[in-house]
């Protein structure tokens, strides 16, 4: 980055430029207000909802403690115990432990970034709405005393068997699909926002390391949730339909179950302690008032759990008679996992030992945190190794190390990020004294409460047990854990009363109290634009090694100070070394996300209680509202092509395909859609590996109607490609000829593709195999349908002089759509009708 | 055509050694999974077998190896230290070095971690 020479504004034109910015970025009154999708109002919700939802859920734990107090309790039913239990861990891990993480990152990342929003705020304000209404429709079930009851995982044949676990296990499976949608919206966003709208010369050796951290998570989130989400809609065929996916008499096997949970379940410990070691790692270069050491060894550690916690997840599976040198393996790599997170821990000791440190409430919660965690860490070493997990298995020392890495890896650096970050949200700090108490009462009845568990489980006291005999010597153990719990509850209730007291007595605080070096402390509390000006960074810790930099982005005096055309914009830059590439308009406030977001609430609730007129009302409204959202929103022609953003430099404010962020936001979507995919044909490959004959004698479609299928979406996708060509040279009656003749090669595909089982009359609910098949064809037609619905949208923005040979956004990202679904459709219809016959 | 390649601008070449861990994991856990299933069908010994993953983990450790050789080329044959923070390209591409060498050495080490297993067990359930 070359320097440029700043100019001062006039006081009339600063004054001037300040009062637009206000009025664009404003946040709406009234009602109004909740249709905001600003990322400080939509951080704030998404984590005040997150931790009503931990606040719920530990309500929960203390009734589970109560219930287990002492011996032969009557205080729970025991129905109600397993209700208990189970809502306890899906609320914690779904709806308390990812959420905050992407409550924290929406919140922070702009303006940690030089940013002034995320690329896709409306897609922020979308997942919040969906994460929202997904879990009050999950925590409501108690009251009602259906909720969940087969433990957070859900193991099948347990969970299949209506009789048992009622309607909860449907309120499970769909209220948390809506949820993981949600997720993965915030991976999008997190992504192409930490790529793409960096502060012009953060270079990627610049970047902080919370987003270093953010990016591998949402990473991690576009491969582990959707094995879930493939889980989900087979667990849900079988208990709807009666498609025996799980079901071992008719050819079905439990075991798949486990596979897809796990394969999701191991990465998201990490995808949960990440971020929160990610708020560590910007907690302690302030307090140690000097830059971190070993800021690669962070990305190593970062990227090398990213990685090896795909590795993992048969651990879950030990004594499940797997073949041992399998087991081994998983073995192997849960151990390997110990040292890049020991790695991290190193670097923050070495850190806190270089530099002169201030203690402080953040740094206690911090220390006391990842003490906490080296413990579970320990004895998740332990039990990473196969012959001592067999004798540990589903006994009180796994809760005990579970809880020892979850509440030391993620809650206790979470309170030390409330501490830290409070600040920013009202510009007042929290009391060092509560603070202090609370961490202290935290800290004592966490241990108080957990560490007996270890010894409880080595006496073989089994899980999910509601009550317990007198006489085997575990009373102590469980009336201790219960005192121990009260005194942690105690603690957090301080917290929350810290948080929530009235502080308008207290002054407001000068901008970055705690004299921290990265950019989310130039954040003005009172403004909603974000940055008043984009700067120009050129230090891991610009506040400390940029002098005036704070006064020269206040005075307007580095890119877009001003606004135009009355629009929301933000800087997009290059990957590697953030050059300006883009001047990008994102969507301001808008309703059209939250009637989105409730619609499609309503069709997951409509499917739980198989009302399905409302399921179809539901789905049309989202359709509707979805298709409103992009066609008001996205991909606008601007009234002029360049802008001048300051500083002597023009941007151009459309570009389409790879330079655009809606090009990787489509891209990173359907990388998570093709591992959803990949899901389902592990299921399909599963279910041959298994048995003898996976078809059992079954019919299957054949090889003539799979291959037709082929084919002709091989062909609807060179159509596509043509398409997109002639729109280039702006032959635009071709262009649209091309997408109307590709909609209909790709119906045909469709109807091809459903033609095989149906006309081999193939029972989805007689054996496994078919209901394999129809599902991997009902998969593939379902985004052939989705791609009808893309091509009939290009056919109309066309029409409607909204898309051009120059302004071809929408045809891009349609063939890039069609890149993945031609690989989805030959892998299906190939192996379809092609694996029976060679196997 | 040069037999190893030019420095590539890039941000994906950090990630090589680990994909390289993660289909070498994959490789060891499907073939294992699939031949204890499906022995009494498949056209060879166990031993056999743990012959070929013993070959793809030389040749994953390989992979390792160059793309490490790689990374401490683009790190100038650790001609500078760490931390590689000042706003230049070449600083950038040092870093890129520096954190992909340090990934490498982690991959290698959990390659021969999940290979260990192949050493000490001879039948799928001993």
């Amino acid at each position: 980055m070359t320097d440029v020479s700043m100019r001062d504004l006039s006081h009339e034109e600063r004054a001037k430029q300040e009062r637009e910015l206000r009025e664009v970025w404003q946040t709406p009154s009234g009602w109004r207000y909740w249709t905001s999708v600003n990322n400080t109002e939509i951080g704030l919700w998404y984590g005040a909802t997150a931790f009503i939802f931990m606040l719920f859920a530990g309500v929960l734990a203390l009734l589970v403690r109560v219930q287990l107090a002492v011996p032969e309790n009557g205080f729970l039913s025991a129905e109600v115990f397993n209700q208990a239990f189970t809502l306890h861990g899906t609320v914690m891990m779904f709806l308390f432990a990812v959420p905050v993480f992407e409550a924290v990152a929406i919140f922070l990342l702009p303006s940690m970034l030089g940013a002034r929003e995320l690329p896709f705020p409306r897609l922020a304000a979308f997942g919040f709405w969906s994460f929202a209404l997904g879990g009050v429709f999950v925590c409501g079930s108690i009251f009602f005393g259906a909720a969940p009851n087969t433990g957070w995982f859900m193991y099948p044949p347990l969970a299949t068997d209506k009789a048992y676990s009622g309607v909860g296990a449907d309120i499970w499976l769909l209220g948390l699909s809506f949820i993981e949608v949600a997720s993965i919206a915030a991976a999008v966003e997190l992504i192409a926002g930490i790529m793409k709208c960096r502060a012009p010369g953060m270079r990627i050796n610049m970047m902080p390391l919370f987003a270093w951290y953010l990016l591998i998570v949402a990473g991690m989130i576009l491969f582990a949730f959707p094995p879930l989400i493939a889980g989900d809609i087979l667990f849900e065929m079988e208990r709807m339909f009666g498609w025996p996916f799980f079901d071992a008499e008719r050819g079905g096997d439990p075991l798949l179950w486990q596979h897809l949970f796990w394969i999701f379940g191991h990465p998201e410990v990490y995808i949960v302690f990440l971020p929160a070691i990610a708020i560590m790692a910007m907690i302690v270069p302030t307090f140690a008032q000097r830059p971190i050491i070993g800021y690669s060894w962070i990305v190593l550690a970062a990227v090398g759990t990213g990685f090896l916690s795909f590795g993992l997840w048969v651990h879950h599976m030990f004594a499940t008679g797997l073949p041992q040198i399998s087991l081994a393996f998983f073995s192997a790599a849960s151990e390997a996992v110990a040292i890049p997170t020991g790695v991290q821990i190193f670097v923050f000791i070495a850190t806190l030992l270089a530099g002169r440190v201030i203690f402080s409430v953040p740094m206690l919660f911090g220390a006391g945190g990842l003490a906490i965690f080296v413990v579970g860490g320990l004895t998740g070493v332990m039990v990473a190794l196969v012959p001592f997990d067999w004798q540990a298995h589903d006994t009180y020392f796994v809760v005990a190390h579970l809880h020892y890495v979850l509440i030391g890896g993620m809650l206790f650096p979470v309170t030390a990020g409330i501490y830290y970050y409070y600040p920013l949200i009202n510009a007042r700090r929290l009391s060092e004294r509560l603070g202090k108490i609370a961490f202290w009462l935290m800290f004592a009845g966490f241990n108080v409460a957990f560490f007996p568990m270890h010894l409880a489980g080595l006496r073989g006291m089994p899980r999910r047990v509601f009550t317990y005999p007198a006489d085997v010597g575990w009373e102590w153990f469980n009336l201790i854990s219960t005192l121990g719990a009260f005194i942690f509850a105690a603690g957090v209730a301080v917290v929350v009363i810290d948080v929530v007291r009235p502080k308008h007595r207290q002054p407001p605080l000068e901008v970055n109290p705690w004299q921290a070096g990265t950019l989310e402390w130039i954040s003005e509390p009172e403004e909603t634009w974000g940055v008043r000006s984009i700067p120009i960074i050129k230090s891991r810790y610009p506040i400390w090694d940029q002098p005036g930099l704070l006064d020269d982005i206040k005075a307007g005096r580095y890119y877009l100070p001003d606004v135009q055309d009355g629009a929301r914009e933000t800087l997009v830059t290059s990957v590697l070394d953030a050059r300006p590439e883009q001047c990008l308009r994102v969507g301001g406030t808008s309703i059209m996300t939250m009637v989105a977001a409730f619609s499609l609430g309503g069709v997951f609730i409509a499917l739980t209680f198989h009302w399905w007129m409302l399921t179809l009302v539901c789905a049309t409204l989202t359709f509707a509202a979805i298709t409103a959202w992009l066609w008001t929103g996205t991909a606008q022609i601007p009234r002029s092509e360049v802008r001048d953003i300051g500083l002597g430099k023009s941007l151009p404010l459309y570009r389409s395909g790879p330079q655009s962020v809606g090009w990787w936001g489509m891209f990173i979507t359907m990388a998570g859609d093709g591992t959803a995919y990949g899901s389902l044909m592990f299921g399909y490959f599963f279910y041959w590996t298994i048995h003898d004959d996976f078809t059992a004698g079954h019919a299957g479609p054949g090889m003539l109607w799979p291959l037709l299928a082929a084919s002709l979406f091989l062909l609807a996708w060179l159509a596509m490609l043509l398409a997109r060509r002639v729109n280039g040279s702006d032959r635009r009656w071709l262009m649209r000829a091309m997408l109307i003749f590709s909609a209909f090669l790709t119906a045909a595909g469709c109807g091809a593709g459903l033609a095989g089982p149906h006309l081999n009359a193939m029972d989805p609910t007689v054996h496994v195999y078919p209901a394999i098949v129809w599902v991997v064809a009902i998969w593939t037609a379902v985004h052939g349908a989705l791609a009808i619905v893309m091509q009939a949208y290009c056919l109309a923005r066309s029409l409607a002089g909204r898309m051009s040979a120059r302004h071809d956004m929408d045809l891009q990202n349609v063939v890039l759509y069609w890149h993945f679904l031609v690989i989805t459709a030959v892998t299906s219809f190939g192996v379809l009708g092609l694996f029976p016959a060679v196997r | 055509m040069r037999l190893i390649p030019k420095e590539i601008e890039s941000l994906w070449t950090l990630f090589t050694a680990p994909t390289i861990w993660a289909v070498h994991f994959l490789v060891c856990y499907v073939l294992v999974a699939v031949y204890c299933e499906k022995a009494a069908a498949a056209g060879f010994t166990f031993a056999q077998m743990r012959l070929v993953l013993v070959l793809i983990t030389l040749l994953a450790l390989a992979g390792i190896a160059l793309s490490a050789w790689l990374a401490w080329r683009q790190w100038g044959f650790g001609s500078g230290d760490p931390p590689h923070d000042a706003p230049t390209q070449e600083d950038r591409l040092l870093f890129q070095g520096f954190a992909t060498l340090l990934l490498s050495g982690l991959s290698f080490v959990s390659v021969v971690f999940v290979a260990v297993p192949l050493f000490f067990i001879e039948t799928c359930q001993p």
